[in-house]
């Protein structure tokens, strides 16, 4: 079955078609936000943004750029559909999550518009997988207004040093403080469990810091 | 079915009766297994079928030792011996006249999309044809999904008489197909440790699929009905 770009029976073009590579990248930055079962896909000629709520309190926005995309077309303004994030995941790691060397799943990803399924050609070694995954409406999302101007504090860093101290947090703490300072300790969680308190800097200077800008300290639970 | 020229040194065994030269033993796999796992750096195991309070298939492992006297660890597991009776309840299914045989595609990725469709289905549709050609489907309210496998050939089958098992003039394109229990045909396939010297499956459309996997010296079995 030829992956090919051709018009649906219908004589209408697809509003969104996506071509990959390698679908690993796209299936391990999804993996990271799926932390409910349903997620709300955006495209626009930027690229793709899946965003995932929980209980109108946390949103994950998992935002993959055009350019990654071998191919990326999206004949509207902007394409938006609410999708089961499970049933993709699956679907996209179909022929397992293991990567052997030279081996990889090229993914096409066709959307006709409202009311259709988002259709999934997957292929590896020869075999080729079809998939359909029903679509629902889009849920109102969350806008926190993450005003930019407004911001005070920013750091980035390297995520595998966070992970690590993520790993290692006392669970029995209820609350995880985050401070953040222009003076010492820069940056700081802390937690509160039941054999006491960990604190864990991360100095400015540190290897893992990628940008440090902190203007006054914070400190917030 | 393992041929016992091929795998025991000593094989000693007789019947109920000359007619009827074979034992039915019932047990329970994981104690089998257990043994079977201490045996895995043995010089010699031996096998033998004990009456002492209950009937028990006695393993009896050698293990090196440094000492000169050998260690012996010996497995005793319940056994239940069948009466002749009910030999018919077990035997083995006859290959059926199946609609469609067929190679099964490279075990690895058929065992990964199995696992994938089980997250998303009870149940799986097998169908095939002639012209080597096979699909997996799932289909739900939420999802379908379809896995095209191409080019796996179609083994030559020749009844007694020289015929052709399935019918003569079947159209090659035509696709026999069952649904089976996903959940059963993802316990074949993570059962496979090692690639198979042949593997193949017959399907009577809507009745039953009919999988034979070959190693070496041993074959497996497996017939695994449609759904209703």
């Amino acid at each position: 079955m030829p992956l090919c770009t051709q018009l649906p029976a219908s004589g209408e073009p697809y509003l969104l078609v996506a071509s990959l590579d390698n679908a690993r990248h796209l299936s391990s930055l999804l993996r990271a936000v799926h932390f409910q079962d349903h997620a709300t896909c955006f495209a626009s000629t930027n690229g793709l943004r899946v965003t995932v709520e929980d209980a109108k309190c946390i949103q994950a926005n998992a935002f993959i750029q055009a350019e990654i995309f071998q191919e990326f077309t999206v004949q509207e303004e902007s394409v938006t559909f609410r999708i089961n994030l499970s049933v993709l995941l699956d679907c996209l790691t179909i022929f397992g999550t293991g990567s052997l060397p030279g081996t990889s799943t090229a993914l096409r990803m066709c959307y006709r518009g409202y009311g259709y399924p988002l259709m999934l050609f997957l292929e590896e070694g020869g075999v080729v997988t079809v998939c359909k995954i029903n679509t629902q409406e889009p849920d109102e999302l969350l806008d926190f207004d993450f005003c930019s101007t407004k911001v005070v504090n920013k750091i980035i860093l390297q995520s595998e040093g966070l992970r690590e101290a993520f790993a290692e947090l006392d669970m029995t703490s209820e609350v995880l403080q985050i401070t953040m300072s222009p003076d010492k300790p820069y940056f700081r969680l802390s937690t509160f469990g039941n054999a006491g308190s960990a604190h864990l800097d991360y100095p400015k200077d540190s290897d893992l810091m990628e940008a440090f800008h902190c203007n006054q300290t914070q400190t917030n639970r | 079915q393992i041929l016992q020229g091929n795998f025991f040194d000593e094989y000693q065994m007789e019947g109920v009766a000359r007619e009827h030269n074979e034992i039915y033993l019932e047990l329970v796999p994981e104690n089998l297994a257990r043994a079977l796992k201490t045996a895995q750096s043995a010089k010699a195991v031996k096998m033998k079928l004990t009456n002492k309070h209950c009937p028990c298939l006695r393993v009896a492992v050698e293990l090196p030792s440094l000492s000169s006297s050998s260690r012996i660890v010996t497995h005793d597991i319940p056994v239940g011996v069948i009466p002749r009776r009910l030999w018919n309840d077990f035997r083995e299914p006859s290959v059926p006249d199946f609609d469609v045989s067929i190679y099964l595609p490279v075990l690895k990725t058929m065992k990964s999309v199995v696992e994938r469709m089980k997250n998303l289905s009870n149940s799986i549709v097998i169908e095939a044809n002639l012209s080597g050609e096979m699909n997996l489907k799932i289909e739900t309210d939420l999802v379908s999904v379809t896995t095209h496998f191409k080019d796996l050939g179609n083994p030559p089958w020749a009844s007694e008489d020289g015929c052709p098992s399935s019918a003569p003039d079947r159209d090659v394109e035509s696709m026999a197909e069952a649904r089976i229990d996903i959940k059963k045909l993802q316990q074949l396939l993570a059962g496979q440790q090692v690639n198979p010297t042949k593997a193949l499956c017959n399907i009577v459309s809507k009745r039953i699929v009919h999988f034979i996997l070959l190693h070496e010296d041993v074959s497996l079995q497996y017939f695994i009905p449609a759904l209703a």
